[in-house]
């Protein structure tokens, strides 16, 4: 059953946790100010999260939300997106012109946010990230099917996190076992597609 | 306070993305690491930078920062020593 996979989407100033809205800004185009919002709203304490990029703000959110009691330690990471870290890449481009910032630097690499997510919910896991054209189930499927065969990974969180300037498109899903993974393949893309335009 | 105290804190709290942090709430003599203000290594490279962008001053030696940045007042000593505008 759909309902049974936990779930949160963040898309067009929405954040959808298992079907149901539990954040939303109208008319806000602005990222950097629909993640302040959504930090406040749900008066998470982490100070750090205002020295993250907004790609890294948003896995980190989303992670937040889905798991308010935290993530179990032996969950691994398969995270992906088809921009990689271009948004703060361009960022950091713009201060190499006069003084490049050090701590523009440390984000330019997608994969920085699941060390993010890593350190605020203390995982010692094993984490992917992946660099895909457009979203594809299968993929993030297979990923989670070879960590799961492995004995030290409990559960994996895959997470579709993409962004370029004020776009994004969030998708994090929770795999409970192997036995869950097999009933996943036919049901992802339904939750994903749905309010994706 | 001088300015160039409070100019430093304004620098420090928008360069390091110092969320919901005043200029009244950072101390003067108050450690800019550790149990203070609990900055990181990244933030002490962000430090280096902006001695250098808004002072003019570049650090040669990197053992110096140690001591130039372990409070807004030792960063303020060392900016009116060596400033080049």
């Amino acid at each position: 059953m759909i309902s049974e996979i936990q779930h949160i989407i963040i898309r067009d100033s929405r954040i959808v946790r298992n079907g149901e809205v539990i954040f939303e800004k109208e008319n806000n185009r602005d990222i950097s100010d629909f993640l302040k919002s959504a930090y406040k709203a749900f008066s998470i304490d982490y100070p750090k999260y205002f020295k993250m990029d907004r790609l890294s703000k948003l896995g980190f959110l989303a992670t937040e939300l889905l798991f308010p009691q935290g993530v179990d330690e032996k969950t691994a990471l398969v995270f992906g997106n088809s921009n990689s870290s271009l948004d703060t890449d361009e960022d950091y481009l713009k201060t190499m012109q006069s003084f490049p910032s050090p701590g523009l630097f440390v984000y330019t690499l997608p994969n920085i946010m699941l060390g993010e997510i890593s350190i605020r919910q203390q995982l010692y896991s094993e984490n992917t990230f992946l660099i895909f054209e457009k979203f594809d189930a299968a993929l993030f499927l297979d990923s989670a099917e070879s960590l799961l065969l492995q004995n030290n990974t409990n559960a994996v969180l895959c997470g579709w996190v993409d962004l370029h300037s004020n776009d994004y498109d969030v998708f994090l899903w929770h795999i409970a076992s192997l036995e869950q993974l097999k009933s996943q393949r036919e049901q992802i893309l339904k939750i994903y597609l749905p309010t994706h335009e | 306070m001088s300015n160039l105290h409070t100019e430093l804190k304004e620098s420090i709290i928008e360069q390091l993305n110092l969320e919901d942090m005043e200029v009244s709430d950072i101390e003067n003599d108050e450690p800019l690491f550790g149990d203070g203000l609990g900055l990181d290594s990244i933030d002490a490279l962000e430090l280096i930078v902006l001695l250098e962008k808004d002072y003019g001053i570049k650090l040669t030696d990197p053992n110096q920062g140690k001591e130039i940045f372990n409070s807004i007042n030792s960063m303020a000593n060392f900016i009116e020593q060596n400033r080049t505008r």
